[in-house]
């Protein structure tokens, strides 16, 4: 078992020393810009042009659902979001501290990205788990 | 190249056949579909078969050991929703290649209840939940929302693609479901991901469907013209790169590509359509797919269903089977079912659901990942 807490996805990021963040792989040909390692470019083929870039902690919700019903032993209600980072990264993941009811949520809302234990998840070793979060943007 | 025909084509009733296997559901619609233009199996010279729950299951082989084990080629073909589109298309490219003159394409699934969607990987810790939602409720409500965000579409117009594909059930014997669901129905029944309530998700549903394909001088040899179905168009386009791509799986690029592609390759355009079968896995999934079809402009389907103009009797009825909200979605067959009903009233013998005057029609599916067939279908 680690003694620290693990990513819950790869690209999320977990130095020794300060806060975590979130890695995107950048093509150096066309500029889109990936969650997760690759060496091709799916958007224009180009080989080893990728690089790593730290990716924005700030963001606006691009879309929504508010999820009554999920897998079993899955807490609901929650809100599934896609938000787009300020460079334009689109990622998906809980919204929170918001109502989950269609009145309080709204389009392009900005929201900034928030690391916290993976609510309690841990996987079969018992690791705890670090993912991320959006919450409406303070002020 | 010749054109090819579809000379007989049928579907099985849609249902729960958990004591049934899934060669045997599957044989059931390639008799039905070898008896609706009176060939035999030993006709066929090639068997196209989709299903996606038992993908390295061999069912097109063990299909014929239902129903006659003549040693055809036989191709098992699996692409997600598009699983039966895509089998019937590899059966009329052969056609069309000139490869067999007579060809069979079957596709069939038998479902489980419940929710489908990834529930992420298998190491480390589940993500439902965490990373928002993979279900597929949930992933085709984010798409319906983005439609809302761009032009406005309401809850209730999403609610009433279901009431209005639930009416259209009522006229057809072969859906699952006969049931009219009103709209407050349909807005008060369990909400599963906003907006899709239960009733505005598809009916996961056992189902098989399937269609004899001949080369047009061997459906004239067979007397068979005077009910064929003319097979205008048959595409197939993979999602071509979008920026939300990773996050929010696209259905609508895909899907203008596709249609794009067949309007140019029947030499044909949407006005030219009289009804059309669309991939309504969610309520909010029909809605895109009218402007992503070219059936209105962009930002007009919420009007198209406001006014009535999607529904039987409307200036172009969409999903008057009833469609995968009510029909069912039985994954593999779903793609056929559709060209079934699409030829069905083509031939003029869809009963009370009838187009009046329907001489050209389209059929579309989606396969998240994305996979996207477009059919279009004359009457010869």
């Amino acid at each position: 078992m680690s003694d620290q807490p693990l990513p819950a996805v790869p690209y999320i990021k977990i130095p020794e020393a300060g806060e975590p963040y979130l890695e995107g792989h950048k093509c150096g040909s066309c500029g889109a810009t990936f969650l997760g390692e690759r060496s091709v470019c799916s958007k224009c083929g180009a080989r080893d042009q990728m690089s790593t870039v730290t990716l924005p902690n700030s963001g606006k919700l691009y879309s929504y659902s508010i999820v009554h019903r999920s897998f079993p032993g899955i807490d609901v209600p929650y809100i599934s979001a896609i938000v787009d980072l300020d460079d334009g990264t689109a990622i998906k993941g809980n919204l929170i501290n918001v109502e989950p009811d269609p009145e309080k949520i709204e389009f392009d809302m900005p929201v900034d990205v928030v690391f916290d234990d993976a609510l309690g998840r841990k996987d079969r070793d018992g690791n705890s788990y670090i993912s991320y979060f959006f919450q409406p943007k303070a002020g | 190249m010749t054109d090819a025909y579809i000379v007989g084509v049928d579907m099985i009733k849609f249902g729960r056949f958990p004591e049934k296997t899934v060669p045997q559901i599957g044989a059931q619609s390639a008799l039905l579909a070898l008896d609706d233009c009176g060939l035999s199996i030993q006709d066929m010279q090639a068997l196209y078969c989709g299903n996606l729950g038992q993908a390295s299951g061999m069912v097109g082989q063990r299909i014929l050991q239902e129903i006659g084990q003549t040693g055809i080629p036989v191709v098992n073909v699996a692409n997600a929703c598009a699983t039966g589109a895509t089998a019937f298309r590899e059966a009329w490219a052969s056609v069309k290649a000139g490869l067999y003159d007579c060809v069979l394409a079957v596709g069939v699934e038998q479902m489980g209840k419940g929710l489908l969607g990834g529930a992420g990987g298998a190491t480390g810790i589940p993500k439902e939940g965490l990373l928002g939602s993979g279900t597929m409720p949930a992933v085709f409500a984010e798409a319906g929302m983005e439609h809302a965000r761009k032009h406005g579409t309401t809850f209730e117009q999403f609610a009433k693609v279901s009431v209005k594909n639930h009416h259209h059930s009522t006229l057809n014997p072969k859906a699952m479901y006969q049931i009219e669901t009103p709209l407050d129905q349909v807005m008060n029944a369990e909400m599963i991901s906003y907006p899709n309530t239960k009733l505005m998700c598809s009916v996961n549903v056992d189902g098989s469907a399937a269609a004899v394909i001949c080369s047009e001088k061997k459906a004239a040899e067979l007397g068979l013209m005077a009910r064929a179905v003319k097979v205008r168009a048959s595409v197939l386009a993979s999602d071509p790169w979008q920026e939300r791509d990773l996050v929010m799986p696209d259905v609508n690029s895909c899907t203008r590509r596709a249609a794009a592609e067949a309007y140019e390759m029947a030499g044909l355009g949407a006005d030219d359509i009289d009804l059309v079968e669309l991939h309504d896995c969610f309520a909010t999934a029909e809605v895109l797919h009218y402007e992503n079809l070219g059936l209105c402009g962009d930002g007009e389907a919420g009007r198209m269903i406001d006014d009535g103009e999607v529904a039987l009797g409307g200036s172009i009825p969409v999903n008057v089977s009833g469609g995968l909200l009510s029909k069912g979605h039985p994954l593999g067959a779903t793609g056929i079912a559709n060209i079934y009903e699409v030829s069905t009233h083509l031939r003029g013998e869809a009963g009370g659901r009838q187009v009046e005057g329907a001489r050209i029609g389209m059929t579309h599916v989606i396969g998240l990942g994305s996979a996207c067939g477009i059919h279009i279908l004359e009457k010869a």
